[in-house]
C-alpha cells in the first residue's frame, strides 16, 4: 500500500481541519476530490510531511511516515502545490536547483518534455511565463528529481481547457512513461475520471467515500 | 581639547524649534503634536538621567560599571527592537545575542587594536552608539524578515517541498532582511561630509576641537559602526528566521 491513514487529524487554530481519517491509498493514480474547505490540500501536505497531524498516523509504504527523513521524503514524495512558486530565474536554473537538492544529474530536455513543455523553454524567464507554462515548470522541476510518487494539488485549476488538456496529457504520459504513482488533488470529478483509478471524498475534513473510481465516481 | 559648558537657558531658548514644529504639525494637520511633546519631554528626561548616571561611571571609573551599563542598554535595546519586529516569533533572543555580540566584537576589536583605551571615557559614549545603531539595524533587518517570510511564504513552502533545509528555503529573504538592516547606514556613510555632518563630528567642532581631530574620530566611529550593524543585522536574521521553522523544517503555522 502506498499511503494508510489512520484515524488522521489536523487542526488550524481551534478548526479541524481533517478528523479521523481513516484510508487507505494504493499505488497508481489516486484523486482526493471534495468540496473546497474539505482538507484536500492539507491532506497532501501530511504526505510528504510539509505538515505533520495532530492525531493519529500515517504510514507510506508500510512504515510510518515520522520514521522517514523530512527532505528525503520530500524527494522521493514531491509536492507540486496549486499556486506556481518557482525561484527568480530561468526554468532551467529551477530545475538545476531541484535536480541538485536531489542529487541526480539533470536530463533537462527529458523533464520538460514529460511536462508537456518544449525544450527552448528552458532559456525563458519564469517571470515571463503564463500561469499555465509557470505550472508545467512546476511540474518539470518536480520530474528532475526523479520522485516515485507525485502529489498534485489543483494542477490545473488556474487554467483554460487548452492549458489543462497540455498538463493532463502530460500526466498520462507520465503515468505510462515512468513507474511513477500519483496523488491528485481535483474538485472537478470529470478530471478525477480522466486521470485516476481509485478516489478519496472528503467533506469538511471527514472521509465520505474511498475506493475505487468506478466505484465512489458511478 | 577646550571644553565648553551649555546653560540650562540655552537649552530652554532651544525649544522654540520645537514649538515651530509643533506649530507646524498643528497647522498642516500632520497630527503629531502629542508625539513631539512627548518625545521632547523623554528626551530631556532620559539624556539628563543618563547624563548623570555617565557622569558617576566617569567618576568611579571602574570598568564594571560600564559593562553593567551597556549590558542594560543592550538589554533595553532588544525590548525596543522587538516590537518592530512583530511578525518575526521568539525575536527577543535573537536580538539581544545580536546586539550584545556586536556591542562586545566591535568595542574588543577596537580596545585590541588599540584605537581606543578601554576607560569610561571612551566606551560608554562609544558603546552607545555601536549599540544603538545595532539595534536600529536588526529592528530593521527582522522587521523586513517578518514582511519576506510572509510573502514569500507559498515559494518557502514549494521550495522546502523540493527536498530543500529551512536555511536554504529562507535564503533569499534572509539575503533581502540582512540588506535592509544594512543599507541606511552604507548609504549615510557613502553621503557622509556631502550631504550631511554625522553627529560626533559636529560636537566636536563645537566643543572646540580641530577639524582633523573631528574629521578622524568620525572615520573611525563611522567604521565601527558599519561593523557593528553588519555583525547585529547578520546575527538577528541567521538566528531569527529558524523561528519560522519547525525541527522538521516545516512552516510554522502563521
Amino acid at each position: 500500500m502506498l499511503f494508510e491513514l489512520q484515524e488522521v487529524g489536523f487542526d488550524r487554530g481551534s478548526r479541524a481541519v481533517l478528523d479521523g481519517l481513516t484510508a487507505e491509498l494504493p499505488e497508481g493514480a489516486t484523486a482526493v476530490v471534495g468540496p473546497s474547505g474539505a482538507g484536500k490540500s492539507t491532506l497532501l501536505r501530511l504526505l510528504n510531511r510539509l505538515a505533520d497531524p495532530a492525531r493519529g498516523r500515517i504510514a507510506y509504504r508500510g512504515r510510518p511516515l515520522g520514521s522517514y527523513e523530512p527532505l528525503a521524503l520530500r524527494r522521493e514524495v514531491a509536492l507540486v502545490p496549486q499556486l506556481p512558486a518557482l525561484l527568480p530565474g530561468t526554468v532551467e536554473s529551477n530545475l538545476a536547483y531541484a535536480a541538485d537538492l536531489a542529487g541526480e544529474q539533470l536530463d533537462l530536455d527529458h523533464a520538460l518534455r514529460l511536462a508537456g513543455l518544449s525544450p527552448d523553454f528552458a532559456a525563458r524567464e519564469v517571470s515571463k511565463l503564463s500561469v499555465g507554462e509557470q505550472q508545467r515548470a512546476m511540474l518539470a522541476r518536480a520530474l528532475a528529481q526523479r520522485p516515485r510518487v507525485l502529489l498534485l494539488d489543483e494542477p490545473t485549476s488556474a487554467l483554460d481547457h487548452a492549458a489543462r488538456d497540455a498538463i493532463e496529457a502530460a500526466l498520462g504520459k507520465l503515468r505510462r512513461e515512468l513507474e511513477i504513482s500519483i496523488v491528485l488533488v481535483s474538485h472537478d470529478p470529470e478530471q478525477a475520471r480522466r486521470l485516476s483509478d481509485w478516489v478519496l471524498r472528503l467533506e469538511s475534513g471527514r472521509l465520505a467515500a474511498c475506493g475505487p473510481l468506478e466505484e465512489v465516481l458511478a | 581639547m577646550t571644553s565648553i559648558h551649555i546653560e540650562l537657558w540655552q537649552v530652554a531658548a532651544s525649544l522654540s524649534l520645537v514649538a515651530l514644529a509643533a506649530a507646524i504639525s498643528l497647522w498642516r494637520g500632520a497630527d503629531l503634536e502629542g508625539d513631539i511633546g512627548l518625545a521632547t519631554a523623554r528626551s530631556f528626561v532620559q539624556l539628563t538621567l543618563v547624563g548623570y548616571a555617565i557622569k558617576l561611571i566617569f567618576e568611579a571609573d571602574t570598568i564594571w560599571l560600564v559593562l553593567a551599563l551597556l549590558s542594560v542598554m543592550v538589554v533595553f535595546g532588544a525590548i525596543t527592537a522587538r516590537h518592530r519586529a512583530a511578525k518575526v516569533p521568539g525575536s527577543f533572543g535573537p536580538l539581544l545575542v545580536a546586539l550584545a555580540l556586536a556591542g562586545a566584537a566591535t568595542l574588543g576589536l577596537v580596545v585590541a587594536l588599540g584605537i581606543f583605551e578601554p576607560t569610561p571615557r571612551y566606551l560608554v559614549p562609544v558603546g552607545g552608539m555601536v549599540i544603538g545603531n545595532a539595534m536600529t539595524a536588526s529592528a530593521v533587518a527582522l522587521n523586513r524578515l517578518g514582511d519576506e517570510m510572509e510573502e514569500a511564504r507559498g515559494r518557502i513552502e514549494a521550495t522546502l517541498a523540493l527536498g530543500a533545509t529551512a536555511r536554504e528555503a529562507a535564503a533569499p529573504s534572509v539575503r533581502r532582511a540582512l540588506r535592509s538592516g544594512m543599507i541606511a547606514l552604507v548609504d549615510s556613510t557613502k553621503t557622509t561630509g556631502l550631504i550631511f555632518f554625522p553627529g560626533t563630528m559636529v560636537g566636536m567642532l563645537l566643543a572646540g576641537a580641530s577639524p582633523t581631530d573631528a574629521v578622524r574620530l568620525q572615520l573611525i566611529l563611522l567604521y565601527v559602526l558599519l561593523g557593528s550593524v553588519s555583525i547585529s543585522a547578520l546575527t538577528a536574521t541567521a538566528l531569527a528566521y529558524r523561528n519560522f521553522f519547525t525541527p522538521a523544517a516545516q512552516l510554522r503555522e502563521a
